[in-house]
């Protein structure tokens, strides 16, 4: 049951793959095993050029997939990414790792799609296991309204071709035994959006996979390198400046998340983005027993179980913008309270850890993606809490706009210039929860 | 835990309270010109520092009031009155 049943390919594997980026098999597992030599150093460290044809700002996986596809999918390989921490230290690493299509408009479901699709043959493409298991979404509606919503995302879903269907308690109740599907709690489970390729995937490995195949085509991966300003001349991008010095390069990707809005004030471009924390929650490890991912919009909850066996609880956004990542009491208690409403069972496991990310959340709850009225100035920002699971589409679709001048169709609906036209792209009712 | 201090009830728990949003002025919809309108809807500014903004003391006296908080570490400063 995949996404990929509907005939589209991915992009990947194009014949021209770096010898470095076969280099991981089972045969040489076995002889690594043989013997005491250091596995090679997956990406490299490389000293700032002064300039770049494309200079890639944040090393998450938005920016380190548009870097490979730039390289891989156009043969432009003089592209540098920068982090001014460590890649995959802000959204990338800190998100629930969920991935799934099932949204509410049609030029979102075509979207995040495709992005299943890619993440789909990533492993493959990138000869990095990514470990993405596809054990099922779902959205749980504890009343009409949400119900609704389900049949209208539903409906919309297969229109796209896209394997999304409203079940009933009972069906529920099969696919996760320990959710309490009586009538007698306070919000009873009427029924629920049932997604079967939708699932969790490593994040971490998503990063570094997309590194390790950048850095195989080229591509220079700068960590600690933080952007102080971004020049610009008569309207046109010339470069940035960064603590290790400055680069100058004819275009500039904003693909940054909790900070795109002060990275693009550098460039003079304004942006229709709050930023908002995002907390998360881990409990200790136990034995397989949930293997779908659960959601539920009204208790402002979704859980899924890591293949190391722990729980991961996610929530919707705290109640007040801040670029502020410390976790608060108020998280924990109220993550606490709804989980054990969906499963009472799990009343004696106990939390491992919490933190926080920052999404930077836009009116319509869609993405900003595409050139900005600075000339070589592009963004791809706006990620809200469903970043993540876009990273290849959106990485891909960049690559293409950079390479060729042109808006990609499937990110047309998401350019920046929306707010002034007013052909917002409403995706409040799927994109999170508790909205 | 986080306190807000109202004016009127004095240092509360922040989560008696709704955030309001920054506090920038509503330019009249019957006089302003499309382009103001749409930043005033859209293109609010996001700093990173000290921001002015409206909360409600939705759990107390349920009336609005100005407070300063520092968006990256969410410390806060008296706030005052506001209608």
């Amino acid at each position: 049951m995949s996404s990929s049943s509907n005939g589209r390919t991915a992009s990947g594997g194009n014949g021209r793959r770096p010898d470095r980026l076969r280099d991981y098999s089972a045969w040489r597992l076995f002889r690594q095993g043989l013997s005491n030599d250091e596995w090679p150093r997956a990406w490299h460290h490389h000293d700032l050029r002064s300039s770049y044809d494309v200079v890639i700002i944040g090393g998450g996986v938005h920016g380190l997939a548009t870097a490979y596809y730039l390289a891989a999918n156009h043969g432009i390989r003089n592209v540098a990414v920068l982090d001014k921490a460590y890649i995959g230290s802000g959204g990338s690493g800190r998100n629930t790792a969920i991935l799934r299509s099932n949204y509410l408009t049609p030029e979102g479901v075509r979207f995040y799609d495709r992005s299943v699709t890619l993440y789909e043959h990533l492993a493959a493409d990138l000869n990095f296991n990514v470990m993405f298991s596809q054990r099922g979404h779902l959205t749980l509606a504890h009343n009409d309204s949400s119900l609704r919503t389900m049949r209208w995302r539903a409906e919309v879903n297969k229109v796209q071709k896209v394997d999304s269907e409203v079940i009933g308690p009972d069906k529920v109740s099969e696919l996760v035994p320990y959710l309490d599907t009586s009538a007698q709690t306070r919000y009873p489970i009427l029924g629920a959006l049932y997604h079967p390729p939708g699932g969790i995937i490593r994040h971490d490995a998503v990063v570094w996979g997309y590194a390790r195949a950048a850095d195989a085509h080229g591509v220079h991966i700068h960590q600690k390198t933080e952007v102080l300003g971004i020049d610009v001349d008569g309207g046109r991008v010339s470069g940035v400046r960064t603590n290790r010095g400055s680069i100058s390069a004819p275009i500039v990707v904003n693909c940054t998340a909790g900070w795109s809005t002060l990275i693009s004030d550098m460039a003079g471009v304004d942006m229709p983005v709050q930023t908002f924390p995002l907390q998360a929650a881990v409990t200790e490890p136990v034995k397989p027993f949930l293997d779908t991912v659960v959601v539920s919009g009204t208790l402002h909850v979704y859980c899924s179980q890591t293949d190391r066996g722990e729980l991961v609880f996610g929530a919707s956004v705290d109640p007040f913008a801040s670029y502020s990542i410390r976790g608060s009491l108020e998280f924990t208690e109220g993550v606490a309270g709804h989980v054990l409403e969906l499963m009472p069972a799990l009343s004696k496991m106990r939390l491992l850890r919490q933190w926080a990310g920052l999404c930077d959340m836009t009116p319509d709850y869609s993405p900003i993606m595409g050139p900005t009225p600075v000339e070589g100035f592009y963004v791809d920002v706006g990620w809200g809490t469903y970043g993540f699971k876009a990273g290849p589409v959106s990485g891909e679709a960049m690559a293409e706009n950079i390479a060729t001048g042109r808006v990609p169709e499937i990110i047309a609906p998401f350019g920046l210039d929306r707010f002034a036209d007013g052909r917002l792209v409403g995706e409040k009712g799927a994109a999170a929860v508790g909205h | 835990m986080m306190l807000l201090p109202c004016p009127w009830c004095g240092p509360r728990n922040v989560t008696e309270f709704r955030y309001g949003g920054r506090a920038v002025e509503r330019p009249d919809p019957g006089t302003t010109s499309p382009e103001r309108w749409r930043r005033y809807l859209h293109l609010q500014k996001n700093p990173l520092g000290w921001d002015t903004e409206n909360w409600y003391h939705s759990a107390g006296c349920r009336r609005y009031f100005a407070v300063q908080r520092h968006t990256g570490t969410n410390e806060v400063r008296a706030g005052e009155a506001s209608t």
